[in-house]
Order: structure tokens, then C-alpha cells, then sequence
């Protein structure tokens, strides 16, 4: 999931339509405990996927054969709650690439975009007509362009564009992560040291 | 002009990527098993060490069990996650809190009993309620764990600047009334996403006269409304509070500090992005009703009626009522309720055990009710010892376990079972939280001590 290079993806969508869909339903708290960041995707939205004694439910839209695609779009507010980056591995090894909604919580946005899973915030209007396009015909398909930040609705031609930091793009485009370059400010690390302080 | 926010992050601009983040130095990180062993490997797989390893703090917290700690953890995977934690840190030769250490205890309970955390810093953590330091008067926000490995490797994190809200309550408190009742009031009325984006300071009458304990409370929950963080302006109460604390500056360093800290205050004329207004008089003991921090009302009111929530939300609504078995347009007061659980990061600290033990002393738990009281730290377990509490408590037939987040988030043994309600003074009471199928209303020290004597959900101010 790390370091893969993001540019036009084109998929079909697997849709979410609730709102405030927080990280213990993205991947629950007794499955936070490996300590690697593989497998968490075979638990995502696991109390909503499968039953008790682990048979999958049939009505949730991740065991609906209707469904698939490596576009995830949620309601408003997703993410919100834990700051667990298991929730974003989870999306990622599920094979999720992009998340659409109207809203993130900040702290999901950041691991997100940390695992090179792209979260685009559209407006409520764009995501509504999408949920109703995929409802309608579950092969419709979204295009999204990291250079020219556009994303499509391809059933209905329609395009948004969509907000990302030019730093972060930047990251995503090449592969490239935040450590590499905080370390390449290592003097001015020491030199904030000097000047400031110290607790 | 500049907010506090503004002042303790611009003083910690190391450098401005164009277009981009700040990278800002961080003064201190906890670590804590769970969001930890990822960074540390991937630390390693990059051939680096942690840069500043004064600077860095570790406990475990969340799979600690809350009994026989002196025995191997039963689950073997928390086990190994703990160890995890104990091993990276003597590799790298960090401050290591482990289980039954004097110190050990919540992480958000512990930096600040210590005096880990202080005025004007810059704290982080692997876990969204760290704003709960702000409360102190210090920038601290959670981070995921790829942010944990920047921290580690670099001292710095790379972060974009949010924008700054204010939330001012005035007035007063009525009796009955507490932080976590301010808190979840406040939520309620901001929505769980409402402070998306918005670093928080709280002002106001209500907060200038609350304690340290109840500030850390109200910061704790910051993050129920989508905020960064929250923080309070440093005053005599916290200077109180912090001195003679262990690691709190002694002697001329504390005069040094003081100096410094009287400072750190937002100036008259700072404008923040966004201000907000609450009356303290207005706000009655809390309990939540749904699946989210936000879902709270007046415990003495009605769950709203399907037709007041915009359409758009509803099918949501619907779906988190169901849940919890609840009706809308229903009262929750004289509802029966199965457990009770003091403790967490939110409500387990001395004060929390005081209120609860100031309704249920001479009384009993009613016998159908199962409670869990869990001190935040061996410190506050130390503390329910020195005032008596736990004898108050244990005559009133509750039993004290042992420190740690135990059924707030139920990565232990303490997991509510499916079904049950729970009246619960953790901080969320999202499906699943505390157990598969858990249901949870959060509420403060009063109302779970109300509950945990009735079996149902009671106003506290009936059992003063």
C-alpha cells in the first residue's frame, strides 16, 4: 500500500450512504492489536460485514456481489473518532485507492493520504447524484485525476473539482513520504533547538 | 492579535514547506501500545533511531487488563503488542512506564499527574484523545502512526495549520452539573463534526473556575466534535496544579517557567477564525441517546423525534436508534441499564471518584447492575487509598480494579456484552465500542454513580 504512485484511477464504487461512519466501524479495537500493518483489510467494517459467529451478512453492501471497485463513497463525516492509522490500512488492504464523501474527519484524512489513499471531498449535491447513479446502475464508473484534481461522475458526465495540499500531491504523484524530507531539515531541527527553550 | 494556538505554534515553526505544511518541532510523545509498533518497524526498516529519545514517553494503556497485572497478559496478542512496546523502548533507551510501574496508567492521565506535560508545549500521541493535555495549556493533538514515525525519527511532525475557534461559557454551574456535562453539551449542540478543521480554546467563567481535573475533561473531548484539540489558557489553577509535580521545572527553573507561562494567554484583540457562545446556566447533567458523542441531551429530556433531523441524516438516525433500542421522541429517565463503568482518559481521575463516591457513600449498588471502577493511574489509585474513597466505595459494594483504558474501548477483558446498556463515563459510545453489539450512553461520574444505585438511568440531582 505504501509508496505507489497515484495518478488517473477510472473504477466502479462501492457505496456508503451513512453519515458519521467512525474508525471503531471501519476496523473495531480488539482487531487493533498486530503489530505489523498487514491483514487489517480482512476486518474492515467487520461488525457490519459479518455476524457473530463470522458468517458474512448478506445485506452489507461488502458482501453484495452488486458492488465492487477500488473507489469507497461514504457519507458525510467519514472517518471520524480513534485517530487508529489501522483504519486506513484496513481501507487500503481491502483495496480501496480513493474515498469519497462530503467530509473527513482531519485526523483520518492525514493517515489516509499517509497510506496513499486518496479521501476527496465533493460537494453534497455531487454526492448525492453519485449515490443515485450507483443505485441505479452499479457499474457506473468515477475517473479521478490527481494532476488536474477533477473528479467525474461518468454516467452523468458530470465533474468536480476537489481540494488536496500541493505538498501532499506532490507525495502522491512521485511515491514520496514526509520522513525523507524532514530529515533533509536536520540543521534546521538543531538550529530550532538552539534557539528555543528546552523543556 | 495572535491566539494562544497561534503563539505556541509559530514558536515552533521549524520550517514552512511552500504551498504546503508546517514541520513543527514537537516537545513531547507518548507512545502507547497500540499505534506504536508500526512506527518503531518502520523506524527501523529505514535504518534510523529515534532522534530525540529524552523527549519520548511510553506506557501501555489500552490492552492492559484490570486485574492480576502482576500475572502474563491471558490474550496473547495483547501480550505481544505490550512487550512490543517494552522492547522497542529499551532499544532506544526510552522512558518506559510498563505495567504495575508506579506510573503506569492512562496516558493522558499520567503526562499530566507527572508534570510530562506542560504549559507552552507541543505534545502528540498516537491517540485522537490527546487533546486532553491542552488542558494545560499546550498544543497537543493525535496523530496516526506514520506521524508517530516522523516524530520519532525527526522530533517534528509535518502538519497543516487549522483554523482557531473559540468557545466561550459564561455563567454558572448549576449543582449536579460537571466538566463532562459542559463537554457533552457542548458536542451536542456543535454536532460530532461541527469543529472539523478548528483548533479550540475554551474561555469563560465556567472554565476559569473549573479544575484541572474537570479541564482535562472538557479538552478530552474535543476531538467528539472533530477539533484538532482544545486547550485552556494557563492560570493560577494550573500552576497549582503543576507544582511539585516530578517533572515539572523545581526551584529557579520553576520561576523561569512561570515567568514564561504567564504569558501564554490569547491577546484581547486575537481574532479567532470562528467564535462560539454557551451559557453556563443552560446546561443540565448530560446523557447520550445514540451512536455518537454528539447524539446527547438534558437527561431529563426527550430523544429527538424522526422529523427533527434534516432528511438527509435520517436514514443514520434511524439506524443508530435501532441500535440502542431506543424510540425516538421517548424519555430515557427510569430506563433499566445493565452496567455501569467509571474511568478512561475522560472521567478517571481523583475528582471523577470523588463525585461518584459523594452520591453512592452509605447507599448500595443496586445488585443487578455490574460495575467497573477503574482508576485512571496507580497515582489516583493511591489517592482513593490516602482520602478513604475506596472504602466508601467498597461499603457501597463496589470494587476498585486495576489501572488502565479497560471497557472505554474494551481491547481487554471488560467488554459490555451484546445488547446490554452501559452508562459508561468513557468518551464514545459508538456501536461496537465497548464490546460487539455494546450498547453505550456516556454520561458523567454523577449520573453512571445514579444508575450504578438504581439499575436505571436517573437524574443525580434526585440522590443529593
Amino acid at each position: 500500500m505504501k509508496n505507489e504512485k497515484f495518478t488517473i484511477l477510472t473504477s466502479t464504487c462501492v457505496p456508503l450512504p451513512l453519515e458519521n461512519v467512525d474508525t471503531d466501524q471501519i476496523i473495531p479495537a480488539r482487531f487493533l492489536k498486530a503489530t505489523t500493518k498487514d491483514g487489517f483489510g480482512d476486518n474492515l467494517f467487520r461488525d457490519w460485514r459479518y455476524d457473530k459467529q463470522g458468517n458474512q451478512i448478506g445485506s452489507f453492501v461488502l458482501n453484495d456481489p452488486t458492488y465492487s471497485g477500488q473507489i469507497l463513497v461514504a457519507g458525510k463525516n467519514f472517518g471520524s473518532g480513534s485517530s487508529r492509522e489501522h483504519a486506513a490500512w484496513a481501507i487500503a488492504g481491502y483495496g480501496f485507492r480513493v474515498v469519497i464523501s462530503s467530509f473527513f474527519a482531519d485526523i483520518f484524512k492525514n493517515n489516509a493520504l499517509n497510506n496513499f489513499v486518496l479521501p476527496i471531498v465533493v460537494s453534497e449535491p455531487f454526492l448525492a447524484s453519485l449515490f443515485n447513479c450507483i443505485s441505479k446502475n452499479p457499474e457506473t464508473k468515477v475517473e479521478v485525476n490527481l494532476a488536474d484534481q477533477t473528479v467525474i461522475n461518468t454516467a452523468l458526465g458530470v465533474s468536480e473539482h476537489f481540494e488536496i495540499n500541493p505538498y501532499k500531491k506532490h507525495c502522491l504523484m512521485n511515491g514520496l513520504d514526509d520522513i525523507d524530507f524532514l530529515l533533509s531539515n536536520k540543521d534546521k531541527i538543531e538550529a530550532w533547538e538552539t534557539e528555543n527553550q528546552q523543556f | 492579535m495572535n491566539t494562544l494556538f497561534d503563539k505556541i505554534w509559530d514558536a515552533h515553526l521549524v520550517t514552512k514547506v511552500e504551498n504546503g505544511p508546517t514541520q513543527l518541532y514537537i516537545d513531547r510523545l507518548y507512545c502507547h501500545e497500540v499505534t506504536s509498533p508500526q512506527a518503531f518497524s518502520g523506524l527501523k526498516a529505514r535504518g534510523l533511531k529515534p532522534l530525540r529519545p529524552e523527549k519520548i514517553f511510553c506506557m501501555p494503556d489500552h490492552n492492559t487488563p484490570t486485574h492480576d497485572q502482576d500475572k502474563e497478559i491471558e490474550d496473547e496478542i495483547s501480550r505481544t503488542q505490550v512487550n512490543t512496546l517494552a522492547q522497542n523502548a529499551k532499544e532506544f533507551g526510552l522512558t518506559h512506564f510498563g505495567m504495575l510501574h508506579p506510573k503506569n496508567g492512562i496516558i493522558h492521565v499520567v503526562g499530566p499527574e507527572n508534570g510530562l506535560t506542560l504549559p507552552g508545549m507541543t505534545i502528540v500521541c498516537g491517540d485522537s484523545h490527546t487533546s486532553t493535555h491542552g488542558a494545560l495549556g499546550s498544543v497537543a493533538f493525535g496523530i496516526g502512526t506514520s506521524e508517530v514515525e516522523m516524530v520519532l525519527a525527526s522530533q517534528c511532525i509535518l502538519q497543516s495549520k487549522p483554523k482557531t475557534m473559540r468557545i466561550t461559557v459564561n455563567g454558572r454551574l448549576d449543582k449536579g452539573v460537571t466538566a463532562k456535562d459542559v463537554a457533552l453539551y457542548i458536542i451536542a449542540k456543535m454536532t460530532t463534526g461541527g469543529a472539523t478543521g478548528y483548533f479550540v480554546e475554551y474561555a469563560g467563567d465556567v472554565i476559569r473556575s473549573m479544575s484541572m481535573e474537570g479541564r482535562l475533561t472538557l479538552c478530552n473531548l474535543s476531538i467528539e466534535m472533530g477539533a484538532r484539540g482544545g486547550m485552556i489558557a494557563p492560570d493560577e489553577i494550573t500552576f497549582d496544579y503543576l507544582k511539585g509535580r516530578e517533572f515539572a521545572p523545581k526551584e529557579s527553573e520553576w520561576d523561569t517557567a512561570m515567568a514564561f507561562w504567564k504569558t501564554l494567554k490569547s491577546d484581547d484583540d486575537a481574532l479567532f477564525d470562528k467564535e462560539i457562545l454557551f451559557n453556563g446556566n443552560d446546561i443540565q447533567p448530560m446523557i447520550t441517546y445514540g451512536t455518537n458523542p454528539g447524539m446527547g441531551m438534558g437527561i431529563t429530556e426527550k430523544i429527538p423525534t424522526l422529523e427533527s433531523i434534516p432528511e438527509v441524516g435520517r436514514i443514520s438516525y434511524s439506524k443508530s436508534l435501532e441500535y440502542m433500542g431506543y424510540q425516538p421522541g421517548e424519555l430515557l429517565i427510569g430506563k433499566k441499564i445493565d452496567y455501569v463503568f467509571l474511568g478512561s482518559c475522560t472521567n478517571g481521575r481523583i475528582e471523577d471518584f470523588r463525585a461518584f463516591a459523594s452520591l453512592v457513600k452509605g447507599k448500595k449498588k443496586d445488585p443487578s447492575v455490574i460495575a467497573w471502577i477503574v482508576p485512571g493511574s496507580w497515582h489516583v489509585n493511591n489517592q482513593l487509598k490516602e482520602e478513604g474513597i475506596d472504602k466508601i466505595l467498597i461499603e457501597a459494594g463496589f470494587a476498585i480494579r486495576q489501572p488502565g483504558c479497560s471497557a472505554c474501548l474494551a481491547m481487554n477483558d471488560d467488554k459490555v456484552p451484546a445488547g446490554k446498556y452501559a452508562v459508561s463515563t468513557s468518551n464514545r459510545n459508538f456501536e461496537g465500542r465497548q464490546g460487539p453489539g455494546a450498547r453505550t450512553l456516556l454520561a458523567s461520574p454523577l449520573v453512571a454513580a445514579a444508575a450504578a444505585l438504581t439499575g436505571k438511568i436517573t437524574d443525580p440531582r434526585t440522590c443529593m
